[in-house]
């Protein structure tokens, strides 16, 4: 596009103090527009233009490209100040009109006095149908710019402003030097500032941004008088506090400012929306403007210049257009009631939102602020369309349903920060001030602990040190960044492992968790693939353009991912998981996309046994048959065991019945409700950042010194650094519970205890007896080696013994061995010994003939 | 009977008189529900209402009250209307304020949009259809008593009021009768033999040909459905409606051909001018279909439906009622259990898992677990004979919804089972699993061949798999799940152990060795007195809905049982067999009219669970893994 269509876009200034907010155009001057019509057309516009906006900077359509997208808009000439800039129409607001606008200085304006707003002693005229007084809230609005701090904010897009400074006024500055002419302001901003504001701006969003919009540029140019920017800055409200689900969206809200959240699951094509519309007459050329009203144009029946009627002609080329595009959001699936369909919501998007958001990719919009309108009335287009050329029948009866949709002012992508930081502000907003309260109430408890726990899958019995861990796991620890010291994150979650005989109820606990986290996936080892864990590319058929689809892990990133039948995973699927259960990131190199994303999510998995029944006489490893690199990764491994005991069997039978016939009621006095441990779960993950004190660290460093010991008196190891990082994470996790900022000591020995409590059931070596950690970190445990060596030494005696023979036969070498040692020794062992041995240069195996070396 | 017709053939009559009374106040909306209520209550005043289930659309009257049994198969999002209007004569420039509720297009002069009296009102539009899987029966039943009926709203309005009344005054005892005295006359009239059946359903069927032919696809859950579906709009108590619930919504049917016409246009129009509207074509097809395909019905009064029984009250509160058939219900069952032991070829033990299953019912959820399901697996039906057929046949005169899915190949590779969210049309397309509370699902294990199974099967497996352990469909929404709670019987019949998950699995045992299966079979089919049928019919819908309890003393009873049991032999006896004991208990209990657990049935619970394991001991160890 050329730079007469820049151009084009030039606008008579307002001047602040007569111009009309709402349509600056149709206060231009239009003496030049028969000058304009005599240039030639398309082929040598650029001489012409040059020659124009030096005369005039408010040219006018010259170009047969009218409609060009914000981007492709070139500066043109230097211009600056406020005069030089040109206005652009807000199609976010006046796209269509309901009912009589009046415009306040074209209509007669009702001479109330606002109330509340004495100090404008000669301001006192108001927008009709609004409170809305122009000076004063211009006024109002200057004075917020100028004057809010906000010491304590978290946004991340205020990161490098100095927060004690006004906070507007340097993102003014940011304006200046950017050249974005944008401002976007936090709505619960002006409310702390001025809650009549607020109100002003909630109810009367049509006139109060325009007003906005006049101030901030004013107080703009008054700054930076030389600054150049594309077209005068727009405010953009977000976050009005009248947040809304979609759900309770009602006749109320129409023309109201609201914020509400969903997920984009259609866009349309970019369509150019005509703003203008520029007619010429036939006959004597003479040329005019309409204005686009409520969604239509009132063609002009009569030539103002030579009297013709029905001699005007829209001219498509020096028409203006915007750009226009619709967005189909839905429901988000947390906000909707079971059993319901999701609703769906149509928003358009004007000027330089449009291809702002994407559908699908569980994208989360939320904090899209919109305007909420009525759409052109209830006629359908055809009988619109048709009426005044021939007379319908039907014309007066009218389908007596409303179109709707939401004029969007301000998109916010929920999900987009994922990428970058955590998105917990967003989710804190939910709790209004009385849940709180009831949730603290609650974590003040004592026996908060045991309650949570107990309120965990209540329909599954006992197992309370399995549920107490799944409660340490969804609450997870505190996240801590090392990257400045060169170790990148630190995992704050929880994994666990849970194996055990089948019919253990291992699948309803895991249906449980899933059905209790937000973020929460369930995937049966059985069913998934490495890719549908991860992410795969997929080509889109349309496009041709390649799409990243992400799998469980990554869609449960701060969630928890539930895997079942982890033991009947592929091993290369498993493989996956090393990355992401300590890195907690996932790394893609496909079709020319390598990423890493992220992948902060707990691991929930289940294992049945090898022989379908646990074997006591074995150790975990070689129950599970699950490589012990993954094992290791796994903070908690319980084992669920049907233990066979009367007085347990007598207390199952006895909570089992119950379920069959208490009634509901009788149930919720015992038990905290799902949806109060969701709430409780996620008030404390996102506002409870438990540190460790100096007592509990002090804590922490003996009872790893003490795990070490154990196993230092027998010659092995029984603990790693990783053990003293589970140690941390599952303390913080208990501190959460506690809604405490402080790590202490009683949240140690609850994480001591629960670790080993794991430890027991999981690292025992069942020939000894004692805790093993060896058995999870390497696979095999100290005695199982110590056992093999003596193997390997009694052949080596064996060989030697037979003095210098350099070949033996395979079977008879076993068969002596067999009959030399008196503990038994299997074919496996006999093998692995002869392995050793070729590993120290000893001998070699070839075939069924042992040869020395 | 003035007012019978006033209010049926002209409620919207009645809305507005109650409107013009109020003076704009806004409770006359619940005066108006409340007006409506009353006159249904009224003796039996109900079943007076055409309905729309049994009656083809073109005897209804348009604008008359009307009755539809239905299921929710989608809901649309709420919608802004005029709830009062203004209106202004050109000719005689007089406005006129006018109620918008109930209605789709306004009437009488120019609307005045800018008036100040205009209030917008919301609404919620479901789209319903006549619950799937209706046992021919079921729906036969139903015709039965309305084929009468159009008589009355087939005659033309100009028709002398005179003759109307007596027309109904002549009908009304004869329906009354009719339901009094259940279906049983109806019953008696057909329904011997399957041949007949058909022969006497065909022409009710050709009565409405529009829904069948149109290219509009009504978005039934189940293949081969046919009957009317219907775009109810709801006015209040929208979020008491869940998806699948099965309703009698009593409303002002509305067919006006503008509806039609508009849509037509727009359709036009929107190739013109995409900017307008913004809905796709599909969508307008989907949300805007003609109405003389899908009438729109706007609701006054809806009934959730307990059972789709038509030889029971529909309202479950009469639980009063059923009790008292209890002593009849020892007999009823033991006639029961004799015919399905013939069906099932001799074998009493799975006649007697059969009943149990028949009335087993979702009645509770601990939080992810279903309590009271009873998945049965018929193991050994005999593979490539038309058995399994004739055994559903069985059932489906038996229970009131039923569907058999035959799990061939083919089926499961192709058959859409999970509802999936189109959202270029915006709706919800239906699948088999989208079924009303208590269908009987009867799943065909023996139409599968070895072969591949794709991408779909696999998923359609899963979803089986998912319904029958948590009862709960997850539906698929393009770019999230989302889950639907439901509460379907379902049965396998299998020739081994099936490949899906079940409670209990029974292998059976013919002793009888009829030469002609065939034969024989529906020789037993037709030594059934239609009466006798209606029996087990009734039979079956009570003794679901009855309530249970278990005494403490049982409860320790029960404990220390499990504690022994447990001694003897731990390997056999987990919670998991607890469980299904329980459920076993309860169901048996049950079936004989009890209302609580005692001792001797828990004794006989155990007899038929130690009967049933001991038939397949082999079968029980190959069942390593967990399914």
């Amino acid at each position: 596009m050329s730079s007469p269509s820049s151009q084009s876009r030039k606008r008579d200034p307002p001047t602040p103090a007569s111009e009309d907010p709402l349509s600056p155009p149709s206060q231009r001057s239009r003496a030049h527009d028969t000058s304009t019509e005599l240039q030639p057309m398309p082929t040598s516009p650029a001489m012409d233009v040059s020659l124009f906006s030096i005369l005039q900077s408010e040219i006018d359509a010259s170009s047969p490209l009218m409609y060009g997208t914000p981007s492709s808009r070139v500066e043109g000439t230097p211009r600056s100040g406020i005069r030089g800039t040109p206005a652009r129409q807000r199609a976010d607001l006046g796209s269509v009109r309901k009912a009589p606008q009046v415009d306040m200085h074209s209509e007669p304006v009702s001479e109330n006095a606002v109330a509340g707003s004495e100090q404008g002693a000669g301001q006192r005229l108001v927008i009709w149908g609004t409170d809305v007084n122009v000076g004063t809230c211009k006024e109002k609005f200057q004075r917020f710019l100028q004057q809010f701090t906000d010491p304590n904010s978290r946004e991340e897009e205020n990161a490098g402003l100095d927060l004690n400074e006004p906070l507007y006024m340097q993102k003014l500055d940011e304006i200046s030097v950017v050249g974005e002419p944008v401002l976007n302001v936090n709505c619960s901003h002006i409310q702390t500032f001025d809650a009549d504001l607020y109100r002003q701006l909630i109810c009367y969003p049509q006139e109060v941004i325009p007003t906005f919009d006049m101030a901030v540029n004013e107080l703009f140019f008054d700054r930076f008088p030389d600054s150049v920017l594309e077209h005068q800055i727009q405010v953009r409200p977000y976050s009005a506090l009248k947040t809304r689900n979609m759900r309770a969206l009602n006749p109320e809200d129409i023309d109201q400012l609201i914020t509400i959240s969903g997920m984009v699951i259609r866009t349309s094509q970019l369509i150019p929306e005509m703003q203008e519309a520029f007619f010429r007459c036939q006959v004597c050329a003479f040329n005019t403007r309409v204005e686009v009203d409520r969604g239509r144009i009132a063609e002009p029946a009569v030539c103002r210049n030579c009297n013709t009627t029905h001699s005007m002609a829209l001219v498509h080329n020096r028409s203006a257009f915007s750009d226009k595009q619709m967005i189909k959001l839905q429901e988000s699936p947390e906000d909707m009631p079971a059993g319901q369909t999701p609703h769906t919501t149509v928003v358009y998007a004007h000027n330089d939102l449009v291809d702002k958001v994407q559908p699908g990719d569980r994208i989360n919009i939320t904090g899209t602020t919109l305007i909420f309108y009525l759409s052109c009335l209830l006629f359908s287009s055809g009988i619109y369309r048709a009426a005044p050329m021939r007379l319908n029948p039907r014309q007066s009866q009218v389908k007596s349903v409303y179109k709707t949709h939401i004029d969007a002012i301000h998109f916010r992508k929920t999900d987009e920060k994922r990428l970058h930081g955590l998105d917990e502000d967003g989710e804190q907003k939910l709790f209004t001030k009385e849940r709180v309260a009831v949730l603290k109430e609650l974590a003040a408890k004592p026996d908060v602990y045991d309650r949570l726990s107990s309120a965990l899958a209540p329909s599954i019995y006992e197992h309370e040190d399995i549920k107490k861990g799944i409660l340490l796991q969804l609450f997870g620890g505190t996240r801590k960044d090392f990257t400045q010291t060169g170790r990148g994150n630190f995992r704050a979650e929880v994994n666990i492992l849970l194996c055990g005989d089948p019919g253990t109820s291992k699948s309803q606990l895991l249906q449980y968790v899933y059905n209790l986290v937000p973020r929460g996936q369930y995937t049966s080892g059985k069913g998934s693939s490495a890719v549908g864990l991860t992410a795969y590319v997929m080509k889109d058929p349309e496009t041709r353009q390649l799409v990243l689809q992400t799998g469980a892990l990554v869609l449960s990133d701060n969630g928890i991912c539930c895997i079942d039948e982890f033991d009947k995973m592929s091993d290369s699927t498993r493989s996956v998981l090393h990355e992401v259960m300590e890195q907690q990131t996932l790394s893609i190199a496909k079709a020319g996309i390598i990423c890493q994303l992220n992948a902060r999510t707990s691991v929930l998995a289940a294992a049945n046994p090898v022989e379908s029944q646990w074997n006591p006489k074995k150790t975990t490893i070689e129950n599970i048959q699950l490589p012990h690199t993954l094992l290791s990764r796994f903070d908690l491994i319980f084992l669920m065991l049907d233990p066979q005991d009367e007085a347990y069997d007598r207390r199952l039978a006895h909570h089992l019945v119950s379920l069959y016939y208490q009634s509901e009621e009788q149930l919720e006095e015992e038990h905290l409700d799902m949806a109060m441990l969701k709430d409780y779960i996620a008030f404390a993950r996102t506002s409870v950042h438990p540190r460790l004190s100096e007592e509990a660290s002090q804590a922490l460093i003996e009872a790893y010194v003490d795990m070490r010991k154990i196993g230092s008196g027998r010659g092995m190891v029984s603990a790693y650094p990783r053990q003293l990082e589970s140690l941390i994470r599952l303390a913080e996790a208990h501190a959460k519970v506690r809604f405490s900022n402080k790590v202490e000591s009683i949240d140690v020995e609850e994480a001591k205890r629960l670790h080993r409590e794991a430890l027991k059931q999981s690292a025992t070596d069942p020939r000894t007896g004692f805790v093993d950690i060896s058995i999870l970190t390497t696979g095999m445990s100290a005695t199982a080696r110590k056992r093999k060596e003596e193997v390997a030494q009694a052949l080596k005696k064996l060989i030697q013994s037979k003095g210098k023979t350099p070949a033996m036969k395979y079977q008879q070498l076993f068969d002596d061995l067999r009959g030399q040692s008196e503990a038994a020794i299997t074919k496996d062992m006999f093998d692995e010994a002869l392995r050793a041995l070729a590993d120290e240069d000893y001998l070699t195996v070839t075939g069924k003939t042992v040869r020395l070396l | 009977m003035p007012t019978v017709h006033d209010w049926i053939n002209n409620p919207l009559g009645v809305v507005d008189g109650l409107f013009a009374q109020s003076n704009s106040s806004p409770d006359w909306e619940k005066k108006v529900v409340e007006y409506f209520k009353e006159k249904l209550k009224l003796n039996d005043a109900h079943t007076w209402v055409p309905s729309l289930n049994d009656v083809p659309l073109h005897y209804l009257k348009p604008n008359s009250l009307v009755k539809f049994r239905c299921m929710v198969q989608d809901m649309f999002d709420p919608e802004f209307f005029l709830g009062v209007y203004e209106t202004n004569d050109p000719t005689s420039n007089s406005k006129q304020v006018k109620c918008g509720k109930y209605k789709d297009v306004t009437e009488g002069g120019q609307v005045d949009f800018n008036s100040r009296n205009t209030v917008t009102s919301e609404r919620q539009t479901f789209y319903c259809v006549p619950i799937p899987g209706e046992s021919q029966w079921n729906s036969y039943a139903g015709t039965n008593q309305a084929r009468v009926v159009p008589s009355t709203s087939y005659v033309p309005n100009r028709h002398k009021r005179s003759y109307e009344e007596d027309d109904e005054m002549d009908m009304q005892p004869q329906q009354m009768k009719d339901v009094s005295q259940g279906a049983q006359s109806s019953a008696e009239s057909h329904g011997n033999t399957e041949p007949k059946r058909q022969e006497t359903e065909a022409p009710s069927h050709d009565s409405s040909p529009s829904h069948c032919t149109s290219s509009l696809d009504l978005n039934f859950p189940l293949p081969g459905e046919k009957g009317p579906a219907c775009l109810v709009k709801v006015y209040e108590n929208w979020d008491s409606f869940k998806l699948n619930d099965m309703l009698e919504v009593f409303g002002i049917l509305s067919v006006d051909p503008a509806l039609s016409v508009i849509a037509d246009e727009r359709e036009a129009s929107s190739l013109l001018d995409p900017t307008e509207g913004m809905e796709t074509v599909e969508e307008q097809r989907v949300h805007s279909p003609p109405a003389s395909l899908v009438p729109r019905l706007h609701m006054l009064y809806a009934q959730p439906l307990a059972h789709n029984n038509p030889l029971l009250p529909s309202s479950a509160t009469e639980n009063n009622d059923l009790s008292s058939d209890l002593g009849e219900l020892a007999s009823v069952r033991a006639e029961l259990l004799t015919y399905l032991t013939h069906v099932l070829m001799g074998d009493s033990l799975a006649a007697e898992y059969l009943i149990l299953h028949l009335i087993s019912n979702v009645y509770s959820r601990r939080d992810v677990l279903p309590l009271g399901k009873f998945t049965l697996n018929l193991s050994g039906c005999p593979h490539s004979s038309p058995y399994t057929e004739h055994l559903y046949k069985v059932i489906q005169q038996l229970v009131p919804s039923s569907y058999r899915l035959c799990m061939s190949l083919h089926n499961m590779n192709n058959q859409r089972m999970v509802p999936r969210k189109d959202y270029t049309a915006n709706r919800l397309v239906s699948g088999t699993l989208q079924l009303a509370s208590n269908t009987s699902l009867f799943l065909d294990e023996t139409q599968l061949e070895q072969g591949q199974l794709d991408a779909t099967g696999v998923r359609n497996i899963t979803a089986l798999g998912n319904l029958i352990s948590w009862q709960k469909v997850d539906y698929d929404f393009n770019y999230h799940q989302m889950e639907f709670s439901c509460n379907i019987n379902v049965l396998i019949t299998s020739e081994g152990r099936s490949l899906l998950p079940s409670d209990s699995q029974v292998h059976l045992r013919p002793t009888l060795n009829p030469p002609n299966l065939e034969e024989y079979l529906s020789a037993v089919q037709v030594a059934q007195v239609p009466s006798q049928l209606n029996k087990y019919r009734i039979y079956l819908s009570v003794a679901r809905a009855l309530n249970y309890t278990i005494s403490d003393e049982i409860t320790k009873a029960v404990e220390e049982d499990f504690v022994e049991m447990r001694k003897d032999d731990p390997q056999n006896m987990s919670a998991e067999d607890l469980h299904r004991l329980l459920v076993v208990a309860r169901l048996l209990s049950l079936s004989h009219g009890q209302n609580t657990l005692s001792r001797d049935g828990w004794m006989k619970a155990k007899q038929l669970e130690a009967l049933r394991i001991s038939r397949t001991p082999q079968q029980k160890c190959v069942n390593g893994n967990e399914p």
